[in-house]
This record gives C-alpha cells, sequence and structure tokens, in this order.
C-alpha cells in the first residue's frame, strides 16, 4: 500500500491497463452471455417447432393423417371420434374475416386522418389512447363481447345465439384496429412530402392525393399492415373462447356458435383430457396448424414490406 | 524539417497505409512527431486528416472494414504489435472529438469516469484528481459549484474543455485533438486555443484543423495533407511563410479546399 | 391575342368551379369519413370502460382483494389469483429483462453483420408474431412436463418471460442503438475496454428506454390468459403459492373463469375484477411514461 501512494496517477493507471485490458477475464466472459440470452430466443423458437412436431407426429399414430385433412368433422369428445381440422379452421377463418371487416376499414380510416388530416397535436394525444386500446387484456375484450356486445347484438338480431361468431369477430376487429391504424399510418407518414406538393401544386384535393398518390406508395406497408393483422385474428384465443362457443362446424352464418382452432385449445385444457390421450395430443395438431397459419401471413406481411418497399 | 535541435520523439509513423475496403485512404504516411509541442495537421476535407489521426490511437479499427499496414511508433514502441495493448495506448494517448461528447452524467462522474474504469477509487484522489484536472482544463471557476449536475447543461464551449478535463485525469502523454473548435463560436474557440498553448508544456498535442489560421496560431509543426498523401511537413512559420510545395502554396491561400 | 372566345372560357371556367366544388365536397366527405374511423375506435374504448366501471364499481370490496375463491359470489374473493399474478411476475420480469438486454446488448453491441444476426432478427420478429396460446403449449411440454416443473409458478413465469421476450429485445434494442457513436467513442478513447464502455455507457444511458419497454412487456404478461390456462393454471385455488413449484391461478384466469359461469353475480365481480387488472395496468404504464418523460433524450 505505501508504495502505490506514491505512485502518481498515469504509474497507477499504467500498471493496470499494461497487463489486462481486452484479455482480461470479463471481456472473454460477457460477449458469451450475451450470445447465450441471443441464443435462447432462438431456443425457444425451435423449442415451439420440436414440440408442436413430435406431440402431432405422436397424434398421427393414433388418428389417420387422411381423416385430419379430409374429414368435415371435428368430434373428438364422441365415443367415435372424428378428428377433421376443417370445421376448427371455418370457424377461425370466419371470425378472423368478420375481424378484419371491422379492423380494416376503421384502421385504415384512422391511419389516414392521422397522417393526413390530423394536426400534430391531434396526433399526439390519440396515437397514446389508441395504444391503451392495444393494451387492454384479451379477456377483458371477451367479457365486453359476451356481457355487453352479443346482448345489444342480439335485440337487434333476433336469431343470434348467445354464443355466436359476430361478436367476438367484431370485438377482436376492434383490438386490432390500433395496430393496423399504426402500421398503416408509419407507411403513410414515411411517404416523402414532396411526393404530396407535386400533386398538391397540380391542384389536387387533399383526398385525391392521399388516394391516388398516398396511398399507392405507401401500399405495401399498408397491406402488410393487413396480413399481420389477420394473423392477429387468426392466433386471439380468449375472446372467441369466452364469446364464440364451442361447436365446430362447415357453416358460414355468423349469427350461431362456432369454435376455432385457439378456442379449442382452451376447452380442452380447462377439461380434463389425461395425459396421453388421443384428445390431449389432438391440441398439438390443432396448435400446429394454428402455427403454421400465423408464420405464414408473418412471413407474407415481412415479404411484402421487404419485396416492395419503396425507396425515397 | 529541421534536426537540429531534435526533441525526443513522441510519434515515429513509417509507411503507414490504410484502407477502407478498397479505398486507399493513407498512401505512403510517414511523420515524426516531437513531444511537447503542437503538431498541426491541415488539409481539404477527405484527404485524410481525421483517419490519420484516428490511427494513431487505433480507433480506426473500431471501423471492421479497415485495413492498415506499416508502423506506428508510440515511444519506441510499435502499436500495432500483437502484444501491445490498445486500452494501454489510449490511456497515455487523449482524444478530443470534433463535437463536444460529455457522457450523459454529472460533471464530476465525467471528469473521473476514466480513473474509475482505470481502477482508482478512493474518494479523496478521485476529488483530487477532479480539481486538478477541471483546474488545467481551464473551466474549475465555472463547474466548482456544480460537479453533480448534469454535463449537458453547461454550454459548447464548456462541454468541450470539460472533455479535455476527462482527457487529462488520466495523465495522458498526448492528446489528440479531430477538430476540436469547429462546432464552437469563436469566444470559445479562443478559450481551447489558450488553453492548447497552455498545454503543450506538459503535453504533445496533435491537433487536426480546417482552419489554417488556427493552425498558424497555435501549431510549431504543421502537415497538410492531400489525396491520403503527405504533400509538405515542416515547421509552422515556413509552411505558411515559404511553402515548398505548389499545392500547398495554392491550399494556404485559399485556392481550393 | 383572341379576345373572341371569352364567353367559351367563362362557360369553361364555370363548369370547372362547379367541378371544383365537387370536389372541395368529396374532400370534406372524405375527411369526415376518416375522422369517424378513428373517433369509433376512441368511442369503443371509452365505452369499454364505462361499461366496465359501472358493471364493476359497486362490487369491488375489500372482500374481493382478502378472499380465496368461492362459489357464492358474495364471498368470493381473488386473493389466490392476486398472489399468483405477482407470483408470476416475480419470476418473469428479472428473467425475461436479463434475456432481452442481454440479447439486445449482443445484437447491437457484439454480432457482426452475417447470417446468424440475419436470423437472430427474423427470428425475433417471428416469435412476436407466435399465438400466446402457442407459447402456452411450449410451457406445457417444456417446462410442465419434460422438466416436471407441473403446473407451478415456476413454469408459468418461464412461458410468460420467453412470451414476452421479443417487446423486450426490440424496445432494448432501439434505446441501445440511440446511444451516440460519439458518447461510446469518448469511452472506448479513454482506454475503455468494450464491457466497461457497455455497462458504464451504454447501458445506463439506454436505461430509460429499456425499462420502459420492459414495463410495457410486463402489463402484457400481466393480463395474458391462454398461456397460463394451457400449461395447466387452475381456477380454484383456496391458498397463496408457498414457493416457486406451487399451483397457482392468476388474475386474468380467475376473470375468465367468473365470465364463463352463468350467474349473473359472477359477472359482475368479473368486472370489479377487470377494474383492479386495469388500475394495475394503468399503474405501471404511468411509470413507463414518467420514466419517457423524466429522462427524455437529451441527444
Amino acid at each position: 500500500m505505501e508504495d502505490r501512494s506514491k505512485l502518481s496517477i498515469s504509474e497507477r493507471i499504467e500498471q493496470k491497463t499494461k497487463g489486462s485490458g481486452s484479455s482480461s477475464f470479463m471481456e472473454k466472459l460477457m460477449p458469451a452471455v450475451f450470445l447465450l440470452c441471443a441464443i435462447i430466443s432462438i431456443l425457444t423458437t425451435l423449442g415451439i417447432v420440436f414440440t408442436l412436431l413430435f406431440e402431432t407426429v405422436t397424434f398421427f399414430r393414433g388418428v389417420p393423417f387422411a381423416d385430419f385433412f379430409a374429414s368435415t368433422e371435428w368430434y373428438p369428445f364422441f365415443s367415435e371420434p372424428q378428428y377433421g381440422i376443417w370445421p376448427l379452421v371455418n370457424g377461425t377463418l370466419l371470425v378472423a374475416g368478420i375481424a378484419m371487416m371491422v379492423a380494416i376499414p376503421f384502421g385504415l380510416g384512422a391511419a389516414i386522418y392521422l397522417s393526413e388530416y390530423a394536426s400534430e397535436k391531434v396526433r399526439k394525444t390519440v396515437k397514446p389512447v389508441l395504444e391503451v386500446l392495444a393494451g387492454i387484456p384479451t379477456i377483458v375484450y371477451g367479457f365486453f363481447a359476451l356481457t355487453f356486445v352479443t346482448p345489444i347484438l342480439r335485440a337487434v338480431i333476433p336469431g343470434l345465439d348467445v354464443f355466436n361468431a359476430l361478436s367476438p369477430g367484431i370485438i377482436i376487429g376492434v383490438m386490432i384496429i390500433p395496430m393496423i391504424a399504426s402500421l398503416s399510418e408509419d407507411a403513410m407518414s414515411s411517404v416523402p412530402n414532396s411526393i404530396r406538393e407535386g400533386a398538391f401544386a397540380l391542384g389536387a384535393t387533399r383526398m385525391e392525393v392521399t388516394v391516388k398518390v398516398v396511398l399507392p406508395a405507401a401500399l405495401s406497408g399498408v397491406i402488410a399492415s393487413f396480413v399481420l393483422g389477420i394473423s392477429r385474428a387468426i392466433g386471439e384465443t380468449m375472446i372467441v373462447s369466452v364469446a364464440g362457443g364451442a361447436s365446430p362446424g362447415m357453416g358460414i352464418d355468423p349469427t350461431g356458435a362456432v369454435q376455432t382452432m385457439t378456442a379449442y385449445i382452451v376447452q380442452v385444457v380447462k377439461g380434463d383430457a389425461g395425459f396421453g390421450t388421443p384428445i390431449y395430443y389432438s391440441i398439438y395438431a390443432v396448435g400446429m396448424t394454428l402455427f403454421v397459419f400465423t408464420l405464414a401471413m408473418n412471413l407474407l406481411a415481412h415479404y411484402i414490406s421487404r419485396r416492395f418497399r419503396e425507396d425515397y | 524539417m529541421n534536426t537540429e535541435e531534435k526533441a525526443p520523439l513522441a510519434y515515429n509513423v513509417e509507411q503507414l497505409n490504410l484502407w477502407y475496403a478498397d479505398n486507399h485512404a493513407l498512401q505512403d504516411i510517414s511523420m515524426e512527431i516531437p513531444e511537447k509541442s503542437v503538431t498541426a495537421i491541415i488539409g481539404p476535407s477527405g484527404c485524410g486528416k481525421s483517419t490519420f489521426i484516428k490511427t494513431l490511437n487505433r480507433m480506426t479499427e473500431m471501423n471492421p472494414i479497415v485495413k492498415t499496414n506499416g508502423s506506428i511508433k508510440y515511444r519506441e514502441n510499435e502499436i500495432f504489435a500483437k502484444d501491445f495493448s490498445v486500452e494501454y495506448l489510449r490511456t497515455k494517448v487523449g482524444m478530443v472529438f470534433q463535437n463536444p461528447n460529455p457522457f450523459p452524467k454529472s460533471i464530476y462522474e465525467n471528469v473521473i469516469y476514466g480513473p474509475k474504469i482505470h481502477g482508482i477509487k478512493d474518494k479523496k484522489t478521485l476529488d483530487e484528481i477532479v480539481e486538478k484536472s477541471l483546474k488545467k482544463a481551464a473551466i474549475w471557476d465555472e463547474t466548482k459549484d456544480r460537479l453533480k449536475e448534469n454535463a449537458f447543461g453547461l454550454s459548447g464551449g464548456q462541454q468541450q474543455r470539460l472533455c479535455i478535463a476527462r482527457c487529462l485525469a488520466i495523465e495522458p502523454d498526448i492528446i489528440l485533438m479531430d477538430e476540436p473548435t469547429s462546432a464552437l463560436d469563436p469566444i470559445s474557440t479562443l478559450k481551447i486555443e489558450e488553453l492548447i498553448q497552455e498545454l503543450k508544456k506538459d503535453y504533445t498535442i496533435v491537433i487536426v484543423t480546417h482552419n489554417m489560421q488556427q493552425a498558424a496560431r497555435i501549431s510549431d509543426n504543421t502537415a497538410f495533407f492531400l489525396n491520403g498523401v503527405i504533400v509538405e511537413y515542416d515547421q509552422t512559420d515556413k509552411i505558411f511563410s515559404s511553402p515548398a510545395k505548389k499545392e500547398t502554396e495554392d491550399y494556404i491561400s485559399g485556392r481550393f479546399g | 391575342m383572341k379576345f373572341a372566345d371569352t364567353t367559351v372560357s367563362n362557360e369553361r371556367y364555370e363548369e370547372n368551379t362547379q367541378r371544383l366544388s365537387k370536389r372541395h365536397i368529396w374532400n370534406k366527405a372524405f375527411k369526415g369519413i376518416c375522422f369517424g374511423a378513428m373517433a369509433f375506435s376512441i368511442l369503443m374504448l371509452i365505452v369499454l370502460l364505462i361499461r366496465i366501471l359501472t358493471q364493476g364499481i359497486g362490487f369491488l370490496s375489500w372482500d374481493l382483494i382478502v378472499n380465496f375463491a368461492s362459489r357464492n359470489a358474495e364471498d368470493a374473493g381473488m386473493l389466490a389469483a392476486l398472489a399468483g399474478t405477482i407470483w408470476l411476475m416475480v419470476v418473469a420480469a428479472p428473467l425475461s429483462f436479463v434475456l432481452g438486454v442481454g440479447t439486445a446488448v449482443y445484437m447491437e453491441e457484439y454480432a457482426p453483420v452475417n447470417r446468424f444476426t440475419k436470423l437472430l432478427q427474423t427470428n425475433i420478429s417471428n416469435l412476436a408474431g407466435v399465438p400466446s396460446v402457442v407459447f402456452g403449449l411450449l410451457g406445457l411440454t417444456i417446462f410442465n412436463r419434460l422438466l416436471g416443473l407441473g403446473a407451478s409458478v415456476l413454469a408459468g413465469g418461464l412461458t410468460l418471460s420467453l412470451l414476452v421476450l421479443p417487446i423486450i429485445v426490440v424496445a432494448s434494442r432501439e434505446a441501445i442503438n440511440a446511444v451516440p457513436t460519439d458518447v461510446k467513442q469518448a469511452s472506448y478513447a479513454m482506454g475503455a475496454t468494450k464491457w466497461q464502455t457497455i455497462f458504464r455507457i451504454v447501458i445506463p444511458t439506454s436505461l430509460p428506454g429499456i425499462l420502459t419497454g420492459t414495463i410495457l412487456a410486463l402489463s402484457r404478461a400481466i393480463g395474458e390468459t391462454a398461456p397460463i390456462l394451457v400449461i395447466g393454471a387452475l381456477t380454484y385455488v383456496a391458498s397463496t403459492p408457498s414457493d416457486l413449484f406451487s399451483n397457482f391461478t392468476a388474475m386474468p384466469v380467475q376473470i375468465y373463469d367468473w365470465t364463463g359461469r352463468p350467474q349473473e353475480e359472477f359477472q359482475n365481480i368479473a368486472a370489479a375484477g377487470i377494474i383492479i387488472i386495469l388500475l394495475m395496468l394503468f399503474f405501471m404504464n404511468s411509470i413507463a411514461v414518467f420514466i419517457r418523460t423524466k429522462f427524455q433524450k437529451r441527444f
């Protein structure tokens, strides 16, 4: 210690840095630790894929592959069970379709207003509000659909069942509005002003500029937001579990009860289908189908926004 | 270069070449930098002067596309040698950047950053270092009552002097300055120039500047870079009064650049 | 110049004016429609909040917080669910924070631009798009069955931390990316090593952004129902978790259970439960907003 105190600052620093530096223990350890963290995210994906694959393969040991894809009946709880995936796919697409009929016009309209018409102040107020809408737990939306929207719809549409595709479809649409609004708005805002000004200079109204210039220029981003919205609607679980019912079928009548792929999974885990039964494995086969659908949508959205990205 | 009264060398650069991918940015640079003097590097933008100063503390290595060869000796030690610690080099060679870049921390924390990462931890020593460094950088009086405040509260010129103080805190041997006043107003510039004059008593200073008057005012030697080559390197007086090369004359008389 | 056809151009002019005013009307209508679309979304939010408030506020009581679930709506409480949710967060928060920030630091500071980095990036963005119920299947197989954790708090917390990982990674990368190169270079130029620069400059500077992202991710995790249902969270538990391996229920699961009951009383306390969970989310979001404004970027 006595020696050290006699040394000047620079000598003390010199002693310390000459030997260690980038060869020190921490410098070697930390990149490895960070890499490990990054690898865990990859392992998660692999975990999902392999989990689904293995259990799905087990499922197909008991249930013929052909039945799953060829049969249009899904009655896993019958004494002679039927495992045709199409009714669940049908229910999923029906609900997602209704959701998109709500989400696309309202989401796009909101995006256009925010990007082309709203003042900076309005934009700054509305965007956080939309974020709140996106942050509400889906179970809350489900509760709202079942206890508020469905009764109102039943008052208007006499034949509507208590559980139906319409009510959760609409509410999923509402839930997705912020996502489409925000992504489309980003795409439209990134269209440079010089392009707009060119059209304004020719005497176009704001609507003409928006529809004929801005939207075409931002089209890839806008379409990508729709595709991501569909993916989200397909994967949505709680709203349909609460308000959509548990009646898988091939009908496209939105007033009747349906069952989506996600709702089926919840129905099974809520009951006590024992580990190892075909019903237990069936949730993985359904999960796999769901995963393939959403993955395809996500990749498609990615592809659209990449492939057709406008470079300004 | 006048060799009669040769001072010990801080740097000896020989046959230095540097590429940004395929762009040969520095070509066969050889240059001796004497200690305790101010060496100015001038030249039009894109001539390689900033790149050159950044090779002196191996900051160019941050860019993965950069390749170098040749030799730079810092006090007889080859800085590109495998067993030569780049951290050691950078504690010996401080750097002041074009834009003031204090850390988003308090003034006090900014100054002790260097000592702290290099293992000096006792409060008393750190306090002494802060006072000494800020005094040397001529900013003590302005900051002594607000050491705990965020450095972003200072003006641009003050921030730059704080950055100099931050450098001085680890008692370097050499200070590299990369256009240190280009982002500052004339008064702040003047203060930094005065400070450089003061600092050269104890430190070797290498300064890149696009301002020829500045080079003429403060430096002892001046190197003129053009297109990655040293056109002329001599005593500052000589460069500005009777340059040997036509390009130098054209440049300092403002015919291009 | 001919002045003979002024009448013609007058007619043209009038015709043009008419067309112009039509176009202006269209423009106004279009603006109105777009405004309506935006207003509809906000209106839905307001209706939802008012509906839940009016339905549930009368059923908010101390009992709701300190009682366990019950077959009678009057006695039913969500103590087990509250405790379960807190336990889940205790597991998920540190884990997802460390993993998320670690991944972000690796991608921003260490990873060379190569195929592996691209793979990482694609992987993160795809992971963000995987439905939460599928994460539940992952948790059920890997954590519940394979690692033998059962339907425990630990299994639930692990599942949730993987679920929100992409959110934290994206937010952290953005925050780290916003640290100016200048400042990092200043650190390196002082002889700091890479790790010193990251630990003392990069992470502290980006911490507000990282924390904001983490809080938002956790508020997502709090509301997640499907994945923890799938890994086997119970709907009826009459005790709070005692350790990481205890069975559990969580607030959204409890609300789901109450929503599904036919009696209206249960739907009312479900609304009251929703008020509590929304208050928690509101509180967390306020902290996030506070951090964001307090430590607004100064660069």
